[in-house]
This record gives C-alpha cells, sequence and structure tokens, in this order.
C-alpha cells in the first residue's frame, strides 16, 4: 500500500510562556519551540499501524514550509516512514488555507501513487482544520474527517473502514480507496522513535540545509549514503501555478489583529442559605445558563 | 514534555566524561570497522557519542512518558498465573511495545544479529533510567542481558536462532534458584539428562523465585552429573519457550516490583539444549551471569535512589508547614543533600564500573576473533580484575543507598509518605529487594573482601590518589588520603589477628570503608570537571565518609576476638 502522512512543522502552542505573543498580538515564533503538529503525529501513528499490517507499504511523508521542517520529515523517518518531501520557496510563503492546499495536492499528485492520505485534523497554530478536506476536494477524492482508528482496509475490493469521532461518541463508515483521512488527536499516540533508525536517519538533510556553512564533517556521507537526502521541491517542481500559491495565492485577509484579554466580570459573594441558593438557580434558570 | 534522561545531566555527564570512554568505544565499534557495513553505525567516536545520546534521550522519553506514568497500575494489579502461564499487568504489555518500537532489545549485542552494539555502560545508564520510572518493569526489560551469557558462551550456531530474537523483544530469565538453593547454587537438583532417542537434554524438576519465569528463553542451571552434590556437576541449559515443557504453578505475592512476576517453575521432560561446557555451569558461566545481573542491580537501585530523592525534592518545595516550604528547614534540607550525596555518589561507583566491565568485556569479545597482543592481554587482565572488585561494590552500596534513601523520601514526606497515595512508599518497597536479590550485600561482601585483604582496593586508592584534582579540592584530597590510611591501618589490624570469625565480623565494616573512600575520589573527578553538577553533593558526602571511616575505624579497633562471645547467638 502506498500511504502519504501530510505534516507541519508549527510552533509548540502548548507550552506557552509569557513571550509567546509580540506586542502586535502575533505568535511569537523565535519564542516557542518548533514541533511536529500533534494530530500529524496521530496520523503518521496511522500510517505507520498500516504499514505493519501490510508488509511492503510505504510510507511518503510531506510538509510544505522552511527548510528547517525537514526536522518533521526526520522525526517520521526516525518512528518507521520511508522517504520524505519538503515542498519550500520563496513564493509559497504566507500562504493560507486555499494556497497550502493547492500546493500539496500538486506535491501529490507528483508523487503519484497512492492508494490513502493521512493528515492531522488541523494544526495547532491555525486551528482551522481546512487543509485535508480541500486537498481531497482538489485531488476529487473522498475524505473521512475526525478518524479515530481503521478499523480495516481490503486492498483488493478496495474499501477502507473507519472510525470517526463525532459530537457525543462515534461512528463507522465505509469508504473507497484512495482517500483522504483526517486524524483526531484522540486517535492512539504515535509511538516513539526508535533507535537504530534515529542512528541511520540523524544526518538526512535537504539541499537547503546542507549550505557551506552548515557543512560539518558528516556532511559528505550523502555520497555513499544516499537514502540521507530527503527530497526538496520548489514550486517548479511540482509545476505550480503561481498565482495559486503563497500569498498571491491566498484569498484570506487579516483585517486585523486583537489582542483580547479575558476579563472577569463582577463577583458576587453569596452564603449557603437556602434564599440566596434559591435565588441563583432562579437567575441561572432565567438566563438560560440551566433548565 | 519530562524526559528522564535529559532531566538528570548527571547521567550525560558520567557517559561523557571518562578518560576511559574513548578507548571503550573504540574496542566495542573495532575502530568503527562496521561503519560502511551498516546504515546505522557511527562513523567514529563523537559520531558514536552522539548516537549513545540520542538513544538515551529516546528511553528517558519513553521512561518518563509511557512507563513511569504506568507504574501505579502496573503495581496495583500485578501480574496472574493462568493455566501455567503468566499473564502480566496489562499496562506491562503496553510498556513493552513502547520497547519494541524504539528498539531497545539486545541494546549490546553485535549489528550482525540486529543489535544496537552499545557498551555496556550505555546500557547501564538506560538500566538506571527506567528504574526510575518503574523498577518492577526494568526488571523484565532488563534480563535482556542474560543473552551476553549466551553470547559469550554459547555456539555460533544458538548465537544465530537466539539472539535476534532477543533484539527483536523477545524477553529472558535466568532460573538458578530452587527451594534449597538460594545463595548456596552448589545445591542445585533441578536434572538434566540427555535423551539420546531424540539428540537433545531433558530438564526435570522445580525453580523457585524465577524472575519472569514465563519468558521466551530460559538460561537454566541443572544437574547434568548423575551422583555429583557439588558445584562441578551442574551445567547450563537453553529452554525454549516455543518447545514447551515447563510450567508456572504460581506466582510469589511479594513486598514490592509487583509488575514483575517471580514464578515457581515445573519443568517437566522440557526439551532443552546445553550452553556451552557440560560441568561449567555454576563454576564459569553463572559467574558471569550473576556479575552481569549484580552490574544491572546497581543500575536498577541507582535509579531508585533518583526516583526517592525527586518525590522528596519535590514534596519538600511543595509542602507547607509553619508558613514557608519545609525544604527550608535545616531538618529536610539535610536529609535532602545526604540522599543527593548519596545518589551521586554511588552513581559515580556504578559507571566507573561499567567501565571497567565494558573494557575487559570488549576485549573478551575481540579475544574470540583474533589472538590479542601482550599489551592487550594484560589490559584484559587489569580490567577484568577491576571488574570483579568494583562489582560487589557498586550493588552492595548502590542497593544500600537505595534502602536508605527511600526511607528519607518517605520521612520527607511525613504522615503523608506513610499513605498509599504517594509514589514514595512504591519506591520504597520496590527498593527494599535491591539487597537481597542477586546476592545479599552480605554475599556482595563475601565477594569483596578478598580484594581488601590482597590489598587491591588499597592499590587502587593510591592510584586515584594520583589523579589530579581542581586546586579547589586540594584539601579534600588530603581528607580523603587521611580516611585510606585510616582504613590501610584496619586492614593490617584485622588480618594481624588472625582469626576467621573476626575477620568475617569485620569484613563489612572494611568493605564499606573501601567503597566510601573509592567513592570520595571518584566524586571528586567528577566535582573538578563540573562544580556546578557535583560540587555540593561531593562536600556533603565528604563530611558524612568522613564520619563513617572514623565510626568503623572505631568499630574496629574495639573490636577482638574476645569480644565475639558476646555477638554469638547460637
Amino acid at each position: 500500500m502506498k500511504i502519504v502522512v501530510l505534516a507541519k512543522q508549527v510552533p509548540d502552542t502548548r507550552n506557552v510562556g509569557p513571550d509567546a505573543m509580540t506586542p502586535e498580538g502575533t505568535v511569537n515564533r523565535a519564542a516557542l519551540p518548533a514541533v511536529f503538529n500533534p494530530e500529524d503525529l496521530n496520523a503518521l501513528e496511522q500510517a505507520l499501524r498500516l504499514k505493519e499490517q501490510f508488509p511492503g507499504s510505504t510510507i511518503s511523508v510531506v510538509t510544505m514550509g522552511l527548510p528547517k521542517s525537514a526536522e518533521v520529515i526526520r522525526e517520521a523517518l526516525y518512528r518507521g516512514a520511508d522517504n520524505g518531501y519538503v515542498v519550500t520557496d520563496r513564493c509559497l510563503g504566507g500562504a493560507d488555507t486555499l494556497a497550502t492546499s493547492y500546493t500539496l495536492s500538486q506535491a501529490i499528485r507528483k508523487i503519484g501513487d497512492f492508494d490513502i492520505i493521512l493528515g492531522g485534523r488541523q494544526a495547532i497554530d491555525g486551528d482551522t482544520a481546512q487543509v485535508g478536506p480541500q486537498i481531497a476536494e482538489k485531488l476529487g477524492l473522498t475524505q473521512v474527517t475526525y478518524a479515530e482508528e481503521i478499523l480495516s482496509v481490503g486492498p483488493e475490493n478496495k474499501k477502507i473502514v473507519i472510525k470517526r469521532h463525532i459530537d457525543g461518541g462515534v461512528e463507522t463508515v465505509e469508504a473507497p480507496l484512495p482517500l483522504v483521512v483526517t486524524v483526531n488527536g484522540s486517535a492512539a499516540p504515535c509511538r516513539p522513535r526508535n533507535a537504530k533508525r534515529v542512528m541511520k536517519y540523524k544526518n538526512a538533510t535537504v539541499a537547503a540545509e546542507r549550505s557551506a556553512e552548515n557543512a560539518d564533517k558528516y556532511a559528505a556521507l550523502i555520497e555513499k549514503k544516499p537514502f540521507l537526502n530527503i527530497t526538496q521541491w520548489g514550486a517548479a517542481d511540482i509545476d505550480a501555478d503561481l498565482n495559486q500559491v503563497g500569498k498571491a495565492g491566498s484569498p484570506t485577509n487579516v483585517k486585523a489583529v486583537q489582542n483580547i484579554v479575558f476579563k472577569a466580570k463582577d463577583s458576587r459573594t453569596m452564603t449557603a442559605s437556602d434564599a440566596d441558593v434559591e435565588g441563583l438557580i432562579i437567575e441561572l434558570l432565567n438566563e438560560k445558563i440551566i433548565g | 514534555m519530562a524526559n528522564f534522561y535529559t532531566d538528570v545531566p548527571e547521567i550525560k555527564f558520567e557517559i561523557e566524561n571518562s578518560p576511559l570512554m574513548q578507548r571503550i568505544v573504540d574496542l566495542k565499534e573495532r575502530n568503527y570497522a562496521d561503519k560502511d557495513n551498516y546504515d546505522e553505525a557511527p562513523q567514529d567516536f563523537e559520531d558514536a557519542m552522539d548516537n549513545y545520546d540520542k538513544v538515551l534521550e529516546i528511553v528517558g522519553d519513553v521512561t518518563a512518558n509511557i512507563v513511569a506514568p504506568n507504574a501505579e497500575a502496573v503495581d496495583a494489579e500485578g501480574p496472574h498465573c493462568e493455566n501455567g502461564r503468566v499473564r502480566y499487568a496489562s499496562k506491562t504489555y503496553e510498556n513493552l511495545d513502547a520497547m519494541i518500537k524504539a528498539g531497545m532489545n539486545g541494546m549490546t549485542m553485535p549489528r550482525r544479529y540486529n543489535g544496537l552494539n552499545l557498551p555496556n555502560t550505555v546500557y547501564t545508564a538506560a538500566n538506571e533510567i527506567v528504574s526510575t520510572g518503574d523498577a518492577g518493569f526494568e526488571n523484565i526489560w532488563s534480563l535482556q542481558d542474560c543473552i551476553e551469557t549466551l553470547y559469550e558462551f554459547g555456539n555460533e550456531d544458538q548465537h544465530s536462532r537466539f539472539i535476534p530474537r532477543i533484539c527483536a523483544g523477545e524477553t529472558m530469565s535466568m532460573d538458578l534458584t530452587e527451594p534449597d538453593a538460594g545463595s548456596d547454587l552448589q545445591s542445585v537438583m533441578l536434572k538434566a539428562t540427555y535423551d539420546e532417542e531424540n539428540d537433545c537434554w531433558r530438564l526435570n524438576g522445580a525453580k523457585r523465585f524465577i524472575t519472569n519465569g514465563d519468558s521466551d528463553l530460559h538460561l537454566v542451571l541443572a544437574r547434568s552429573e548423575a551422583g555429583t552434590r557439588d558445584g562441578r556437576g551442574l551445567s547450563m541449559f537453553i529452554y525454549d519457550k516455543r518447545d514447551g515443557g515447563v510450567n508456572v504453578r504460581r506466582i510469589e505475592n511479594k513486598l514490592g516490583i509487583h509488575g514483575s512476576p517471580t514464578c515457581e517453575l515445573v519443568y517437566k521432560n522440557a526439551k532443552a539444549e546445553l550452553c556451552g561446557s557440560r560441568k561449567m555451569g555454576l563454576i564459569k558461566y553463572v559467574m558471569a551471569l550473576m556479575n552481569g545481573a549484580r552490574l544491572g542491580i546497581a543500575a536498577q537501585s541507582v535509579g531508585l535512589s533518583q526516583a526517592a530523592y525527586n518525590e522528596a525534592l519535590d514534596y519538600a518545595k511543595d509542602r507547607k508547614q509553619f508558613g514557608k516550604a519545609i525544604i527550608e528547614f535545616p531538618a529536610v534540607y539535610d536529609m535532602l543533600s545526604i540522599m543527593k550525596a548519596k545518589l551521586d555518589a554511588g552513581r559515580a561507583l556504578l559507571y566507573q564500573t561499567a567501565r571497567y566491565v565494558d573494557i575487559y568485556k570488549a576485549l573478551d569479545d575481540i579475544a574470540r576473533e583474533r589472538k590479542l597482543t601482550p599489551e592487550e592481554r594484560a589490559e584484559q587482565k587489569q580490567f577484568s580484575r577491576l571488574a570483579d572488585a568494583f562489582t560487589p561494590l557498586a550493588k552492595g552500596m548502590n542497593s544500600e543507598y537505595a534502602n536508605q534513601n527511600a526511607y528519607d523520601g518517605i520521612q520527607i514526606h511525613g504522615g503523608s509518605g506513610f499513605m498509599l497515595e504517594y509514589a514514595c512508599q512504591r519506591i520504597y518497597r520496590d527498593a527494599r529487594i535491591t539487597s537481597i536479590y542477586e546476592g545479599t550485600t552480605q554475599l556482595q561482601t563475601v565477594a569483596a573482601i578478598r580484594y581488601v585483604t590482597n590489598g587491591f582496593y588499597s592499590q587502587v586508592l593510591s592510584d586515584y590518589e594520583q589523579w589530579p584534582v581542581a586546586a579547589e579540592y586540594e584539601a579534600y584530597k588530603e581528607r580523603v588520603k587521611a580516611m585510606a590510611g585510616k582504613y590501610n591501618a584496619c586492614v593490617e589490624a584485622v588480618k594481624a589477628a588472625e582469626d576467621q570469625d573476626l575477620h568475617d565480623i569485620c569484613s563489612r565494616h572494611l568493605y564499606e570503608m573501601a567503597a566510601t573512600t573509592i567513592m570520595c575520589y571518584l566524586l571528586m573527578q567528577n566535582a573538578s570537571k563540573a562544580p556546578e553538577l557535583f560540587g555540593k553533593s561531593l562536600n556533603v558526602y565528604m563530611n558524612y565518609a568522613e564520619a563513617e571511616i572514623e565510626k568503623h575505624n572505631l568499630w574496629i579497633s574495639r573490636m577482638n576476638v574476645a569480644q565475639l562471645d558476646s555477638y554469638k547467638k547460637a
């Protein structure tokens, strides 16, 4: 089975310190460590389980971002992915979800052969949950969102059965292959890095990371060990229409960014007397908070 | 995210700061001969050290985020015996699966069998880290090191059939103890008979107290020479669970390490194969097996000491009494500081021992490939002796320290520590076995005492005295020299009395004097390089050690043959 996993390097908004935001109210990326988007790790785990179930399967990981986002490819290689692609180009910067999904769908077209495209439900920096579904639309594929577990796959009958998270419970759906699946954070956590794979892939890089000033004494290893090369693609490599990528391809415009601080309103103190409790209940009923 | 490796910089320091490390890695990597044959093999020393760091980071991650959070549930549920088989606590399977996925099995085995080819020193660190998370689980997982004995004494065919299975995550056990053969393994009676018809050995009898007794691959000590009664009639066998014939009769109900199933085993005509030569089972192979296991328990003890310290420190910072955190009270920080000092001193001893083991084992292994040079042979002999002398010190002292630290850890928790809600009670229960199994502290003393009487530890101390120390520790060095002097005088005084019972009753004191003084030198080395990590512990440990030496010195000076009567109870 050919599996594509979509991954994104994001600022770690889970461990926010006092300097996490700039005075202008935007994310201070310098103050937050860059991490593998958590739900993309859940997606990778589903891919790795499929690979265990169907030996001989390959997992390709695709990311769009700066050259340093090759770190998520390395992390995926450490856990069992087979190869990775970093789509990086100056003209891709400033992309909204539409331009991102276009760019990634072009990269997937270029990879060509796939049965399942897996990605996290959403990234913790934007929280839109749009990129996965938009890619499905652009590639004309079925999509299953909020997946928790792939229950079965029939490579022969080209069917997949997925348990997905819905309000108040789960539902099980069947869908045809190939398709796009976005995976929820409630799915199985990703396995740890594998010792041997870390030793094997720790020097894997994309071309842009191998600049002269970054070169260490192990840089030449790539000639003997081609698996250390992570594929780097620019806009031209994926035949992208430059009007549909980056800022040019992003109809989303940020009108303004406001810094909102939630403040508690006036507080009231009540006693435990029956009268006070009853008064509170009536008030909450009237305001339709309970009832 | 928490990481039990990167959160404890002392471990990384121990791995990276010994002048012996370069030699260890060069030997273990055969001067990096694998670099073009295996994708994961290091190119050079720095590359190998970086690999070790990254491997331990994974161990620290898995332990902090999977093993440690599961520890309480594993302790509560424990394993069960069903139809002669062991079913682990459910979370134990989760732990084992994580370790397999992380590739942390067969860690010291060569790459040609899918091992990671790590030095013992690095494996020891992994052991310590896992033990900090859950000492009971560490027991099951770390029995992988029994494979070293099969590697050292088994044949090529056995290597290729069994080692890759252990590297893939199958578990092991060493089946030694029997109801009437505990410390005295010469009395082992499990019967091994040769089955001519099927060209294999058959095992019949029972074993008791077998850790992880339903493992995939057992090393079994059994009596192959009918009619013998001592150690020379014992051989070592490999029993493969796939062949069947061994059942678990019951699992012991223990004070601690609940996650680790301690089994009573029944062998009914179980098919087995000989490992190594007949009659060498106890004399050679079990001794090698036990030395490896003792280093493992030393690492487990250090991990438990760290866990006890972590819990106590957190609690002392958090708990407020009389308007302030209790860590601010001298009575509390006195306990915390001695816990940390014993932890750092014991850890220094642990890793020094592991390095000694590494050098002689690597040379042993090379000797199986080619003839060693005379220099290498001398080196092998020297380090083999150091390893032999240091292993009982590291095991005995660290297991005692783990117990002391676990005790103090509860004390710092006060009444809450006596309640079962806090982790300190589990650590206390888990630590208790460390000074008992794989040879009690009393037996570690027996193993070490010949190095007391033959002057070996004295020689080590005078060698260590030559090590340069940072200028600010020169005065400390004078104090340690005085301690060594007292130790030497005590050894001479005890020897001069020429009485075996007096000698034996003094041996624990002499053992502790030697170990304590050695730890002072090791900690001084560490503090010289990294005062920010070890400076405080050195000072605290020196004060403690000097008082200990004085205590033993005084005790030995009062002791004589005439006094023995007051001690005898039989």
